[in-house]
């Protein structure tokens, strides 16, 4: 049976065939969107935008890039000097790299302020989180094919990870690499993935992102149900439609985006040493360690949490991996009604807040060599990074007395880990511990102590019917 | 209104601030303070005289082997346009090239920089792989090379005789030596007994004055410079056309939506 369709001529000879006006009408022009998205809406758009940077990009990379450990190098530096315009291909494909975790972070934050994984939008976040972990995927085996010091030593690290696994990790990290060492096969496999796996997944997840997110409905600074009121047509009273609404609110944003992304393309490529790293342009050599192997600005906040873990390398590999994971179970753990952070107590406001903070600063002392100083201060970022997720579960009820018993149970958890790591001979390191034992526990009078003492920091705001502004 | 300017003088600020924390955190720097080499790639001469010296005394044994003798000279403007016959250029490219081809003719212009020396001969002289120079500029960085040109001192212990200040132990001699002289490091003490950063002095003089060898390693430097990145030389100026368009397109884009926002309410 045919589509039935009104359209005429081309069009209606297509849409008899594939439902491409009612597709469109569903996605663009009769998809309500609230009409007070604010500038952090900007960044989900802009993430595709960065997508479709890196597929373009990275067809006309393939094209001249050989996965070969002997010619990879090489064959970037030839991208570099005698492709014409293979330099602008290549800083677009690295700055984009950077480009899209910078747009998928405040995105993610975006997500985190408005309670946007919540009203039956857990699917939403979920397919996002695992778009950011084969984003993360895809990232780290496109840092390997430039076959420098970085990507060889950087890999090493990483895979080395999945050494630390007990019983299987010899034979695991074997079957990664195809060889004992990395070598020419984990470049080839690498660079499979990188190319053809990974981002046809992407694209797929990224997809049904949209799908799920486009069934429920986008959440808004509000967060306010749009459809809950809707006018006699059924059309959300606070809604507009996407099209033409937000793709020409979109361009003024995107052109900000590329004035950003063009100035660091064409007047600082290798940002000071974050997006392209210095030592990345010394070919790949097995036999010579850098002096200080950092890996890309990205995924620094990570490798914090596993320098931090000491207890054995394998804990520090699942501290890792569950810092991610903790990032899942959010919709699970904020049990509060109300999405927006507009209208929830100040304490979810602090707590988000140095939960940003504490990312960044874990981020900055990953690129870091480890002093005393840093080592310790890794060691209560990661503590803090993890309480964050039992303080925002003890946020879901306002009731004080649990923030009481939730500060006495997490402070002492806090207190007892530095009883158990406390280790008068190491002098330097208990010098440390005695000091620095004031991030987490400040972060946990700010967030329940404060709100248990102060009433006003405890106060919920009513959320308004419609959106505002 | 005032609602959009805010909202507007937020999405300018926040990349800036994301680009402002991330330059400014700058790279891990240690070990020896570093001489700023204030590369100019627009200095012409500068690069022609780096390139005479680069084939002179480093392409013996450094390689640039992902550029090319052609490809250069036209960088470093040996060009028609500024005044050199088609014969001229073919000769000063010729002066530049030392290698030859399994006949034994010079290799062609458009061939890659290599260099003659074996990587082999080389480790049995020097105890070390001698590095190819290509990316120098960018793995270093400027300054280290100008810092390291300027860096060698006299050191009995070494195998060439000489040291270095910012690369320990160097197997490298140091080949400008005629040039600069040969110098000496001293180490001072303050009155309390700490060690203060030592200071070179030169004690035997060489062909140049301090001030015309600061010249050739300026010189060798940009050269240098220029090879690690040849695309800088028109990166900025398509840098500076693409924000000038978008500059302009964010006025009509901002229009747009002006005009179909301005009846929601």
């Amino acid at each position: 049976m045919a589509n039935q369709t009104e359209a005429t001529g081309l069009l209606g000879w297509v849409d008899e065939r594939f439902p491409i006006i009612d597709t469109w009408k569903a996605h663009m022009s009769e998809y309500y969107a609230p009409k007070n998205f604010n500038a952090w809406y900007y960044f989900g758009v802009l993430a595709m935008l960065v997508l479709v940077i890196q597929i373009v990009s990275g067809i006309f990379l393939t094209m001249h890039y050989k996965p070969d450990a002997a010619m990879a190098f090489a064959s970037v530096e030839y991208i570099m000097r005698d492709v014409p315009g293979g330099w602008f291909i290549r800083y677009m494909h690295s700055t984009g790299a950077s480009a899209f975790f910078i747009v998928v972070y405040f995105h993610m934050f975006r997500g985190l302020m408005y309670g946007s994984y919540k009203g039956k939008r857990e699917l939403v976040w979920l397919i996002g989180m695992v778009i950011y972990l084969a984003l993360m995927a895809e990232a780290f085996m496109g840092y390997l094919l430039p076959w420098g010091q970085m990507s060889f030593w950087g890999a090493q690290v990483i895979i080395n990870l999945f050494q630390t696994v007990p019983f299987i990790g010899d034979d695991l990290s074997l079957f990664i690499r195809g060889d004992f060492v990395i070598s020419d096969p984990t470049l080839n496999r690498l660079f499979a993935f990188h190319v053809a796996a990974v981002p046809l997944i992407l694209v797929a997840l990224v997809f049904v992102h949209i799908v799920a997110l486009h069934t429920v409905g986008s959440n808004n600074p509000d967060g306010v149900e749009i459809k809950a009121l809707k006018n006699e047509k059924g059309i959300p009273l606070d809604g507009v439609p996407f099209h033409p609404y937000y793709t020409v609110h979109d361009i003024p944003a995107i052109v900000v985006f590329f004035m950003a992304f063009f100035a660091v393309i064409f007047f600082m490529p290798e940002m000071g040493g974050y997006f392209l790293e210095h030592a990345n342009f010394e070919p790949a050599n097995p036999l010579k360690t850098p002096e200080h192997i950092a890996p890309v600005w990205y995924f620094t906040p990570f490798y914090t949490v596993l320098r931090a873990v000491t207890l054995s390398p394998f804990m520090g590999t699942l501290a890792m991996f569950g810092a991610i994971i903790m990032l899942f179970l959010l919709p699970w753990l904020d049990r509060n009604p109300i999405k927006s952070w507009r209208y929830r107590n100040t304490a979810h406001m602090i707590n988000l807040a140095i939960f940003a903070a504490v990312f960044i600063i874990l981020g900055y002392l990953g690129v870091k060599a480890v002093t005393p100083e840093y080592k310790e201060m890794g060691v209560r970022m990661t503590e803090i990074y993890f309480l964050f997720f039992a303080v925002i579960f003890a946020h879901s009820s306002t009731n004080r007395g649990r923030y009481l018993i939730w500060f006495l149970v997490l402070a002492g958890a806090v207190v007892a880990i530095d009883f158990w790591r406390y280790n008068p001979e190491d002098a330097v390191a208990a010098e440390q511990i005695m000091w620095q034992w004031v991030w987490p526990i400040g972060y946990l009078v700010l967030t329940l102590l404060l709100p248990f003492a102060m009433r006003g920091c405890n106060a919920e705001k009513a959320v308004p019917e419609r959106v505002t502004s | 209104m005032s609602n959009s300017i805010r909202k507007w003088i937020f999405v300018l600020i926040v990349p800036l601030v994301v680009i402002g924390v991330i330059g400014s955190v700058g790279s891990a720097g240690h070990g020896v303070a570093l001489q700023s080499a204030n590369v100019d790639l627009s200095d012409k001469d500068s690069l022609q005289r780096g390139a005479q010296k680069y084939m002179n005394y480093c392409a013996g044994c450094h390689s640039l082997k992902f550029s090319r003798f052609n490809r250069v000279a036209k960088d470093i403007g040996l060009t028609e346009e500024n005044g050199y016959s088609e014969d001229d250029i073919a000769k000063l490219i010729g002066n530049l090239i030392f290698i030859r081809d399994e006949d034994g003719k010079k290799v062609k212009t458009g061939a890659l920089m290599e260099t003659a020396y074996s990587s082999k001969a080389a480790a049995e002289a020097f105890g070390t792989n001698v590095p190819d120079l290509s990316l120098v500029g960018r793995s270093r960085g400027s300054d280290w090379i100008y810092t390291y040109l300027k860096g060698f001192y006299l050191d009995d212990s070494r195998p060439m005789g000489v040291n270095n200040t910012v690369f320990k132990d160097v197997g490298m001699p140091h080949v400008l030596g005629e040039l600069q002289g040969w110098q000496t490091l001293e180490h001072h003490e303050d009155k309390d007994g700490h060690h203060v950063p030592a200071t070179l002095t030169l004690s035997k003089p060489g062909k140049l004055s301090a001030g015309e060898y600061d010249q050739v390693v300026q010189d060798l430097t940009n050269f240098l410079a220029y090879v690690s990145e040849p695309a800088q030389l028109s990166r900025k100026m398509y840098g500076i056309l693409t924000l000038l368009f978008l500059v302009l397109f964010f006025g009509v884009a901002l229009a747009l939506e002006k005009e179909y926002w301005k009846d929601i309410h």
